[in-house]
């Protein structure tokens, strides 16, 4: 049994580490969070250059990587830093086009980070229906809060209708609109609206029979990422509150030796050791053959992640006090993010069930 | 036992009902159901409605403009406000300040800042926590150093809400440095537009601007300005926080920011169906609905219990930590209920007046704001963490 990292892998994740952590303060992040843009194009460029997006794909969609460990490691990272820039969008868009077949000119453009990609599946207020015409097709209907819509030149739709079909959309296609805002956490988001927007044929990622496994291939990976990137914000929070507890002093005394303090301060640090241990656990299945298993140990990992993750941003933000609530302190835009992070991809509850059913 | 009310106070409640609904302007109602952020002019035209009616300062005696409720009164009162989404009354002055000079200040001034507090003349804020001293609210460090007719006051306040818009500030000033830290401490009325006052902005998570931290530098306070004797301050104080707290359960938000829930479960669809007939979902809904029906008696059977007594002592702790933790929760329950749609950021649709186009259902823009602004319940007036202290050692005696 071996818990460890391969050396590249923790090469990697190193690297990224210091990047962010020397690149990346809070401010800077909040200032591209916070832009009409949703996220830093620089600090995008930045990034690629390192080949983060290369290492969530293998050497057949042009990547060095794409193993769940790989996966765990790059969002672990983001995490820890809560970066915004589209690297969801990246993942969930290129494992679609890679599971499909499409290893083209996109898929590379999304696998080297010179295209900024946009995974769009949950409907809004009218579902997105696809109809033939000619050979081609028609969709219309909404997206809803499509992450990183506004800077995507390229989207990813799921039509869910018998079975889910799966197109590749450019963003300036005729007919598609994007209405664009920032999420409560920061960074950017959208509400897509396709009105007859015609598509060829090629516009279809897979085959006949094939949009389930694409679906799944892009969501299972977008749970993982999102389940890996909520623990690396996870353990910049603990850092940060066991800091809090040390340095700040009430009653003559610092805060952390008060037993209350303390006693909760060890719920969030074992909590945090269990959703560690569900992101292995997910990333490990997410490479196995047994699809049941990887399906349950992807939602245990969402399940666990929404739980707990709402439980240490609200211990986090009641052990700082007032200076939790400020948005000033890096603590709190985490917080937000972990709470945040549950709304995406299905909640808590959810993905409970859906271990259920798939048991 | 008889858990009703009597048939007086039943007729009470009609008559509160009745005048909500003839003088709370549909306006404010909306603002409020909404979640939306009051301007100040809301507020004091709501202060302007109450005070018509005598009704503002509803725990005051008689003698000083009060109406002269029984404690289950003013909980009828207070539960019909916020059932009817009136706006809350803004307490500095009213709900703080004003039982302080009341039981504590001299003729003179309470005959000159009573009225104010009534007809809105002054704006009141609190000036309690310092950086250093949150919890350990007895470290304070703001010092008056007595000078002539004046004290001259330097220091840092800060948490203090809504102080962008006050005349006024009631502050905790360290006035003996040699004694024992709860016994050189003074309560002081301080104008802000002294020289020597600056007020900072403090932007909270939630993106708005609620509290705000204030300096003082040389600023002089005319000695008629002191309440009650000089280093007695941590006695006032003390009698002010048991006000603080006093309705700290908000049963009456609970029961309609539940309702608004309801509804909201109602029209939100999760696999086809209402998300109220989702079974986790209905589960967590009914968990915090039998809740708040047990904090409901709790709350009248602690009001039962000191009645006449005026203010609950270390039993307001109870209310405080279940008030607050069902609030909490009913504002997580609705956050989630949006789903993905909680998640867009529209600061400008939280401000009253926005008439712009929703992302997603209506006020799912308010829901995650609101949900992050009310971490503030378990922290502010005493940490839940100070009130299980307090109810640790008077009422279990550990």
């Amino acid at each position: 049994m071996n818990f460890d990292h391969t050396d590249d892998r923790r090469m990697l994740a190193d690297t990224l580490v210091r990047a962010l952590r020397d690149g990346y303060p809070i401010d800077t992040r909040n200032a591209g969070a916070y832009s009409d843009a949703g996220y830093d194009p620089t600090v995008w460029k930045q990034l690629n250059e390192l080949g983060i997006v290369s290492a969530l794909f293998d050497e057949a969609a042009g990547g060095f990587g794409g193993s769940g460990f790989d996966i765990m490691v790059v969002f672990e990272a983001l995490g820890r830093a809560l970066v915004v820039e589209p690297f969801l969008g990246a993942l969930m868009a290129g494992r679609a086009l890679a599971a499909g077949g499409r290893h083209d000119e996109t898929l590379a453009g999304i696998v080297s980070g010179e295209t900024i990609a946009a995974f769009a599946q949950e409907d809004g207020a009218t579902p997105v229906t696809a109809t033939k015409s000619g050979d081609g097709w028609t969709l219309s209907g909404t997206k809803a809060v499509v992450a990183q819509a506004g800077a995507a030149s390229v989207f990813v739709v799921v039509v869910e209708q018998d079975e889910p079909l799966v197109f590749l959309v450019p963003a300036d296609a005729a007919g598609m609109s994007v209405r664009s805002y920032n999420v409560v956490e920061g960074g950017g988001a959208g509400d897509v609206t396709f009105d007859g927007v015609t598509l060829g044929a090629d516009a279809r990622v897979g085959g006949e029979g094939q949009g389930q496994a694409i679906v799944d291939a892009a969501v299972g990976a977008g749970l993982l990422a999102l389940s890996a990137e909520a623990l690396g914000a996870m353990e910049f929070v603990k850092e940060a509150t066991l800091g809090y507890l040390r340095d700040r002093k009430q009653f003559g005394v610092p805060i952390g030796k008060f037993q209350a303090l303390q006693h909760r301060m060890a719920t969030v640090l074992l909590e945090i050791e269990q959703a560690q241990s569900a992101v292995i656990n997910a990333a490990s299945a997410f490479d196995g053959d047994d699809a049941t298993a990887r399906d349950r140990a992807l939602a245990a990992a969402k399940y666990t992640i929404g739980r707990t993750g709402a439980l240490v941003a609200e211990e986090s933000i009641q052990l700082h006090g007032g200076i939790g609530m400020t948005w000033e302190y890096a603590v709190s835009h985490y917080a937000k993010r972990l709470v945040m992070i549950d709304h995406q991809l299905g909640d808590e509850d959810y993905h409970l069930q859906r271990y259920i059913a798939l048991g | 036992m008889d858990l009703s009310f009597t048939p007086e106070e039943e007729s009470f409640r009609d008559e509160v009902r009745a005048f909500f609904r003839d003088k709370l302007p549909a306006r404010l109602s909306t603002l409020v159901r909404e979640g939306k952020r009051l301007r100040k002019a809301d507020m004091e035209e709501w202060h302007a409605i109450l005070n018509e009616r005598g009704w503002l300062a509803n725990h005051w005696p008689e003698q000083w403009g009060g109406p002269g409720w029984s404690v289950i009164q003013r909980f009828i009162f207070d539960n019909e406000s916020a059932l009817a989404h009136a706006p809350r009354v803004v307490p500095f002055g009213v709900n703080m300040l004003g039982p302080v000079l009341i039981k504590y200040g001299s003729e003179e001034q309470k005959a000159q800042w009573l009225p104010r507090i009534l007809d809105g003349s002054d704006w009141w804020c609190q000036g309690y926590s310092e950086p250093g001293a949150g919890s350990d609210l007895a470290g304070l460090k703001t010092t008056a150093v007595r000078n002539g007719d004046v004290y001259v006051v330097n220091g840092q306040k800060t948490w203090t809400t809504l102080g962008q818009h006050a005349d006024m500030i009631f502050c905790l000033v360290r006035t003996d440095a040699t004694a024992k830290k709860q016994e050189g401490i003074s309560f002081l009325l301080i104008d802000m537009k002294s020289p020597g006052i600056e007020v900072r902005p403090i932007t909270l998570i939630d993106g708005e601007q609620e509290v705000n931290e204030v300096f003082f530098t040389d600023v002089e306070v005319p000695v008629a300005n002191l309440v009650g004797e000089e280093n007695q301050g941590w006695t006032y104080a003390k009698y002010l926080l048991t006000y603080e707290r006093t309705n700290i359960a908000g049963v009456g938000f609970s029961i309609a920011s539940f309702e608004r829930l309801k509804e909201v479960a109602q029209s939100q669809k999760k696999g086809g169906r209402a998300l109220a007939d989702d079974p986790l979902f209905a589960a967590r809904m009914a968990r915090v609905e039998i809740d708040l029906a047990n904090m409901q008696t709790t709350n009248l059977r602690v009001l039962a219990a000191v009645a006449g007594g005026g203010a609950p002592g270390a039993e307001s702790s109870m209310l405080k930590i279940k008030g607050t933790e069902i609030r909490q929760e009913i504002t997580a329950l609705t956050r989630r209920a949006y789903g993905s749609y909680a998640a867009p950021y529209i600061p400008e649709a939280l401000e009253a007046g926005w008439n712009g186009e929703d992302v997603g259902p209506e006020d799912a823009a308010m829901a995650a704001p609101s949900y992050f602004n009310n971490r503030k319940l378990s922290i502010f007036g005493g940490s839940n963490e100070i009130q299980k202290n307090i109810i640790s050692k008077a009422i279990l005696g550990l």
